[in-house]
């Protein structure tokens, strides 16, 4: 699955939007995935989840600014992300299930804030894009 | 068997008598079909599929999204039984129209997403996560009868 022409023009043009918001985007995003799935919790038990949590805010804009790497390196999330994909091969090991839950809640989270330009196009290019995102953080899993 | 608080039931029914189903279902579906084109194996007789403007204009998607999201309201009248509920519709979805039960997940999602998009801030990290029990509850049980 590769991004057209098209979808990463739509990708790169909200991020640039999106960029203003990533820490309060990021921190919202990860309230929604805990709160629907309290089961994705279970990775953090060295963390305070309580909403407001400096932790909370502190890994929410590290997960966002980690989707902004991928957004500017469009043509090359691989490279730019492999890192990210050892960590999560080797150390973190996240079930892969969990990166369609992440995604989930972070579309909810722009839908929600950036409505007028969550059109069905945008909808489907940030879906596919997070998905390709999700690919290449687990393709060194096995 | 899902079980709702009253506090989960509160933020479902009130989100539910703001929305006009004709619409919402009409999004829901032809997003559907936008964001996961092979979801439109269900849908040869539908005519024009060709892009997402076709599908999200095209009236047989709309009529059949408000059809769906229509159907909806009945779960949200018997929350505590939705497998009775849909036992019917249950074994239709299995017997004669054949669809994969993901498909159930992935329309419950693009319901949730069509929601935010409605209502915005108000569909706070709390409203969705009741939103997502409603449909994870109906998705289930529109599964329980496949054999």
């Amino acid at each position: 699955m590769s991004l057209t022409k098209t979808e990463r023009t739509i990708i790169v043009s909200m991020w640039a939007k999106i960029s203003t918001q990533a820490d309060t985007i990021g921190t919202e995003t990860l309230e929604r995935l805990f709160l629907s799935y309290p089961q994705t919790k279970t990775y953090f038990p060295h963390f305070d989840l309580h909403p407001g949590s400096a932790q909370l805010r502190a890994h929410g804009s590290k997960v966002v600014a980690a989707v902004g790497d991928a957004a500017k390196s469009i043509d090359n999330i691989g490279a730019a992300l492999s890192k990210l994909s050892e960590l999560h091969a080797y150390i973190l090991r996240v079930d892969p299930v969990n990166f369609k839950l992440l995604s989930h809640c972070l579309l909810v989270t722009l839908a929600a804030r950036f409505p007028a330009d969550f059109t069905a196009e945008a909808h489907a290019a940030w879906d596919k894009f997070l998905s390709v995102v999700s690919s290449v953080l687990t393709e060194k899993y096995r | 068997m899902v079980h709702f608080t009253a506090e989960e039931k509160a933020a479902i029914t009130s989100l539910w008598g703001k929305m006009n189903v004709e619409e919402a279902g009409g999004e829901a579906l032809g997003r559907l079909l936008v964001v996961y084109p092979w979801t439109q194996r269900f849908f040869d007789n539908f005519g024009n599929l060709s892009s997402p403007s076709a599908i999200l204009g095209n009236p047989k998607v709309k009529a059949h999204g408000k059809k769906v999201l229509t159907s909806f309201g009945d779960a949200i009248k018997n929350m505590d039984n939705l497998k009775t509920t849909f036992a019917k519709l249950s074994e239709l979805h299995c017997d004669k129209l054949h669809v994969d039960p993901e498909n159930f997940r992935l329309l419950g999602n693009v319901l949730v997403t069509v929601l935010a998009i409605l209502y915005g801030k108000e569909f706070t990290p709390e409203v969705q996560a009741s939103w997502q029990k409603m449909v994870a509850g109906v998705a289930s049980a529109l599964a329980s009868r496949y054999h």
